[in-house]
């Protein structure tokens, strides 16, 4: 039943231009940006060879990217967000689930789910072009890996803002807006502490401190913990939301 | 018989607003029940709370036997519900759609297409089923919604207006449709078309401002006496002629040939008494009391006359 919702909302996501527009721009975008990292990899190539301890490929191309995809991701999430539960309350269509035998968990827990299959698809385009250079050389694959594994971890946490911002209402621009700024407000809280040696509770909350690490290719328990606490927290609020809407509405 | 539905003492505020005031009812299997009110009377706002999108804030909903605040998943499963927006998503082909209802609802995967193509064919959807929904008539997707309530075969089916929009023979077909489904499920047709509820119907309920003012079998409705005849003559007769004669209480001039009676008599004695008169009868016409009449006299004016007016109809 949740896999039902789940996978509706997986197909609907392809049944409008969005989802296939989006995909389109992600991929260009990062093939550009892909594109110039192993232009300037050759470009520095010799020099490379002169150094001990030299990064490698995949640290001047996979990690890059990866980085880059989470910046232009960080924009892109509240898009996919933003209809998730407003559209449903605008559209009345909501009220199909609530008389449904479910409960509101499984629908928000379902919703998200679908949600993190369009982010696997999304995340399985961007791994392709890193690992395609796998013909040519030799890559660092747990370094790959875990940078995936971030990556993956930090686009669930956006969806999971993403998907309480849409349940406080019915109005998909306002929660697309508001997502993009938390997840905005999160990421910087990372840049303004950093700069002035601030506050460590503000650095250790910003999203960037847990990412940058699994994108070093280091597997932190903490660092994961975090990105598990913050999807926890978001679908509970979202669910909490639901609750009191049907109690007050 | 074991009531599908029991609601006591069921009240919703919004804020100050109170929307249902202590409403309490029950529906057997095998009743149709109309639900009529005005606009804002709390109608909808009672079916939402039945069918668990609203919660309530005072009093006990059970469903099938099932207590919906306590055990909402096993209550609603023996439930369908057609909102007054029908729940449909405009991108998903008919078929899909009602495959994804099914799913919810929590029919295996091998039943799943029998149980879609019966509701299909019973909501007369067939020709459509392959188009996407968006695209349908407002009347076919008002259908979708029906077929959607009734998908699972749920004993319990809350229908909030559901021939709004369709086309004089959609209406014929889908209050057959309630017909049959009522003879083996539980019934509730929320409405304000009064003729719907007369067609249909067994039982009816009339709420106003949130309060429950009328509540009567349909039947005990049409049975009463009329005291009220429309009368063609073909001979002219004057109006005075009728208003002086002992047999008429009151006489209503429609037109030169036509007339309003109200008499003591019985439709028998009176169409009698009339051909007596040698008057020309062509047309003799009792007046039912309408429930329009009723839904008018509880509605119209402030509760303490319709308090007033159920003493009546209960007496």
């Amino acid at each position: 039943m949740i896999l039902a919702i789940a996978k509706r909302e997986f197909y609907s996501m392809f049944f409008s231009p969005l989802a296939w527009v989006i995909l389109a721009v992600i991929q260009v975008i990062l093939a550009w940006s892909f594109f110039t990292s192993i232009d300037y990899f050759f470009s520095i190539q010799s020099e490379l060879t002169t150094i001990k301890n030299a990064p490698g490929v995949t640290d001047l191309v996979a990690t890059p990217l990866f980085e880059v995809a989470s910046i232009i991701l960080l924009m892109v999430i509240p898009l996919l967000t933003m209809r998730l539960i407003s559209e449903e309350k605008r559209n009345r269509t909501i009220s199909l689930l609530l008389s449904s035998p479910l409960s509101i968990s499984e629908i928000v827990i379902g919703k998200y789910l679908g949600l993190l299959f369009f982010i696997i698809t999304i995340l399985s385009l961007i791994t392709l072009m890193p690992l395609s250079l796998s013909i040519g050389t030799e890559l660092d694959l747990t370094k790959i890996f875990s940078g995936v594994l971030g990556l993956f971890l930090i686009l669930a946490a956006f969806s999971a803002a993403g998907v309480y911002m849409s349940s406080l209402t019915d109005n998909p621009m306002i929660a697309a807006i508001s997502t993009f700024g938390l997840l905005l407000f999160l990421w910087l809280l990372n840049n303004t502490t950093a700069a002035d040696g601030g506050s460590n509770v503000l650095h250790y909350l910003s999203l960037h401190t847990h990412f940058a690490p699994l994108l070093r290719g280091i597997l932190n328990t903490r660092d994961i913990a975090y990105f598990l606490l913050f999807i926890a927290g978001f679908i509970v609020l979202a669910i909490r939301q639901l609750e009191t809407q049907r109690l007050q509405s | 018989m074991s009531s599908l539905i029991s609601v006591n003492n069921l009240t919703r505020r919004y804020g100050d607003f109170c929307a249902v005031n202590n409403i309490s009812f029950e529906l057997a299997a095998g009743d149709i029940l109309g639900f009529l009110g005005p606009n804002g009377a709390g109608k909808s706002s009672t079916m939402q709370m039945l069918s668990g999108n609203l919660a309530p804030t005072l009093g006990e909903i059970s469903i099938n036997g099932i207590d919906l605040l306590e055990n909402p998943k096993a209550a609603k499963a023996s439930l369908g519900y057609l909102p007054e927006n029908p729940p449909l998503y405009k991108e998903m082909t008919v078929n899909e759609y009602l495959q994804f209802c099914g799913r919810l609802h929590l029919i295996g995967k091998s039943q799943l297409n029998s149980v879609c193509d019966s509701a299909i064919e019973r909501c007369g959807l067939g020709d459509v089923r392959q188009r996407l929904i968006r695209n349908l008539s407002k009347g076919y997707q008002q259908r979708v919604g029906i077929a959607q309530a009734i998908l699972h075969s749920p004993p319990v089916i809350i229908l909030d207006e559901p021939t709004v929009g369709l086309d004089p023979i959609q209406i014929l077909e889908i209050r057959k449709l309630i017909k049959t489904l009522g003879e083996t499920h539980g019934i509730i047709l929320c409405t304000h078309i009064l003729p719907e509820v007369q067609a249909v119907c067994n039982r009816v309920q009339i709420i106003n401002q949130g309060n429950l003012v009328y509540s009567s079998g349909i039947d005990v409705l049409l049975n009463k006496q009329s005291t009220q005849f429309e009368i063609s003559l073909a001979s002219v007769v004057d109006i005075e002629t009728l208003a002086g004669n002992d047999a008429f209480s009151a006489v209503q001039q429609i037109d030169a040939n036509n007339f309003i009676v109200d008499t003591s008599m019985s439709a028998e004695q009176l169409s009698a008494y009339i051909v007596q008169q040698q008057w020309g009868l062509c047309r003799f016409v009792p007046r039912q009391a309408s429930l329009e009449q009723i839904f008018i006299e509880l509605t119209a004016g402030d509760i303490g006359i319709s308090d007033a007016a159920i003493s009546e109809e209960s007496s």
